[in-house]
């Protein structure tokens, strides 16, 4: 009986955790528009394997080892921009390769799973706790800026003469996205991070009639895959990462028929 | 006698070491329209971006007037990857009501039933006039338009041009505006800026707008048709 409460209790814990990281992860991607922004969000998610592995053989949190990493190499893609002038799909390819060899070199093999795919089974009270506020904090972010984002989607220089200081939001943007890949590489691993972010927007961009029900249908369907894999995990057994994505891409597939 | 609404002292733009700019004066007064001309890479759209703060600069840009508008030249508008923005939602990120956007689309000639229309599914000229209205919503004294009618066909570019002479006469604007069409600068001009890196000309279109200043802003061969309409 005891063991039963416990698991269901973990069980709450993790469908919290993923509902709040999914749900503020699909509304950060409803703002990806820009081939470029997509591409920065699948990179993060790799470039946080090597923080991963570190923290697995260390025994500090993953999220945590995740974000450290994320911070080095969102600097070290910015230092190398300034200093060479290539694309940042360039260097983020550059960065991302060489953190992925990092990784692949210091990851032991018992704790490949839980680096690319994410591992639930470890979520306690403090994290869901830590994971709420900071998904309510981000969420509150990004509503903040998302009409000077949406400006500046369309034009830099509109936005600019509105007073909004674009490099700024952009900065905070990638950051808000750093946080939200550090929190989702607990659920559903380094590999398929980025799929948190692009796969309930496309979704919801499908079947949207105007901004206002696009950014919310991403965010409701980023929670929903997160809680759904998270429960057909626990039924079935597989692993939470992939059910997650499998229920995102399901959404996705069947939002085609419904298409605007 | 009109007052001065923006003086331009000794202006020079850099960037990277090239020269962009280089010791540009002008004048504008209120109710003016004036159009800048000058060949393609003259600096025409960099002096407007500079004009609105957006480029580092030498010299001296004043203002009397708050009010400013800026439509961007089409190659600084993204129209790809454009979120499902309806025209209402894009012209309610000014932070005005309900009344004053069905006013303003109304103004500008946008039908009411395209304020639930997503802006990446507008025509070209549909989007050029959301992008007037969203000049216009702020209540400007001054509009900076930079080739108002890029990509637009000769039916709609009259249409639009009619529209900003209509709305520069009901509200009593101040226009800056940078276009290739020589036409438009006899119909709607009452001043004109000549640029090409520096400065070449600048006052009433019937004294600048001769084959030899012509010559001197886009090279030998440049010719000018008058065409003027009875008002």
């Amino acid at each position: 009986m005891n063991i039963d409460i416990l698991l269901n209790k973990q069980l709450l814990y993790a469908i919290l955790t993923s509902a709040c990281v999914g749900g503020v992860a699909g509304y950060i991607g409803s703002l990806m528009v820009t081939k470029r922004m997509a591409l920065m969000g699948g990179a993060l998610g790799h470039l946080t394997l090597p923080g991963i592995a570190f923290a697995l053989a260390y025994g500090f949190d993953v999220s945590l080892g995740a974000l450290l990493i994320l911070i080095f190499g969102i600097t070290a893609i910015w230092a190398l921009e300034r200093k060479t002038k290539l694309p940042t799909e360039s260097l983020t390819a550059i960065v991302f390769a060489t953190s992925l060899a990092v990784a692949l070199l210091f990851l032991h093999h018992d704790h490949i799973d839980i680096a690319l795919i994410g591992d639930i089974s470890k979520i306690t009270f403090l994290i869901t706790a830590i994971t709420l506020v900071v998904s309510i904090i981000i969420y509150l972010i990004i509503r903040k800026i998302l009409p000077g984002m949406v400006l500046s989607s369309i034009s830099e220089d509109l936005a600019s003469v509105e007073g909004i200081n674009v490099s700024l939001y952009k900065f905070v943007y990638l950051a808000c996205i750093a946080v939200i890949v550090a929190m989702g590489v607990r659920i559903v691993g380094g590999l398929m991070t980025a799929a948190l972010v692009a796969i309930p927007a496309a979704t919801s961009k499908n079947i949207s009639k105007n901004l206002a029900q696009y950014t919310q249908l991403s965010l409701l369907f980023g929670a929903v895959s997160c809680a759904l894999g998270v429960t057909l995990s626990y039924i079935t057994k597989l692993g939470a990462g992939p059910m997650i994505i499998l229920c995102s891409s399901t959404f996705f597939f069947t939002s085609l028929f419904f298409k605007k | 006698m009109s007052k001065e609404i923006l003086n331009v002292k000794n202006l020079s733009v850099t960037i990277k070491g090239n020269e962009i700019l280089k010791d540009i004066n002008f004048t504008v007064k209120e109710k003016e329209v004036m159009i800048i001309l000058g060949p393609n890479g003259a600096g025409k759209t960099m002096l407007l971006r500079t004009l609105l703060g957006l480029v580092p600069h030498a010299g001296t840009i004043t203002w009397k007037s708050k009010r400013i508008s800026y439509l961007p030249p089409q190659e600084r508008i993204n129209k790809q990857y454009l979120l499902p923005l309806t025209v209402h939602e894009f012209l309610g990120l000014k932070q005005i009501t309900k009344q004053k956007i069905t006013k303003i689309m109304q103004e500008v000639g946008l039908a009411q039933n395209t304020a639930s229309q997503i802006i990446g599914t507008l025509s070209t000229g549909q989007f050029q006039r959301m992008l007037i209205a969203w000049a216009l919503a702020s209540d400007p004294e001054v509009l900076v338009f930079d080739e108002p009618t890029t990509g637009i066909d000769i039916g709609g570019e009259e249409t639009i041009y009619s529209l900003l002479h209509r709305l520069w006469k009901e509200k009593g604007l101040t226009m800056i505006m940078v276009t290739h069409h020589v036409h438009v600068v006899w119909e709607h001009a009452t001043t004109i800026l000549c640029i090409n890196k520096n400065m070449l000309c600048q006052g009433r279109p019937e004294l600048i707008l001769t084959k030899e200043n012509l010559e001197k802003i886009y090279g030998l061969g440049a010719k000018i048709y008058e065409h003027r309409h009875t008002p």
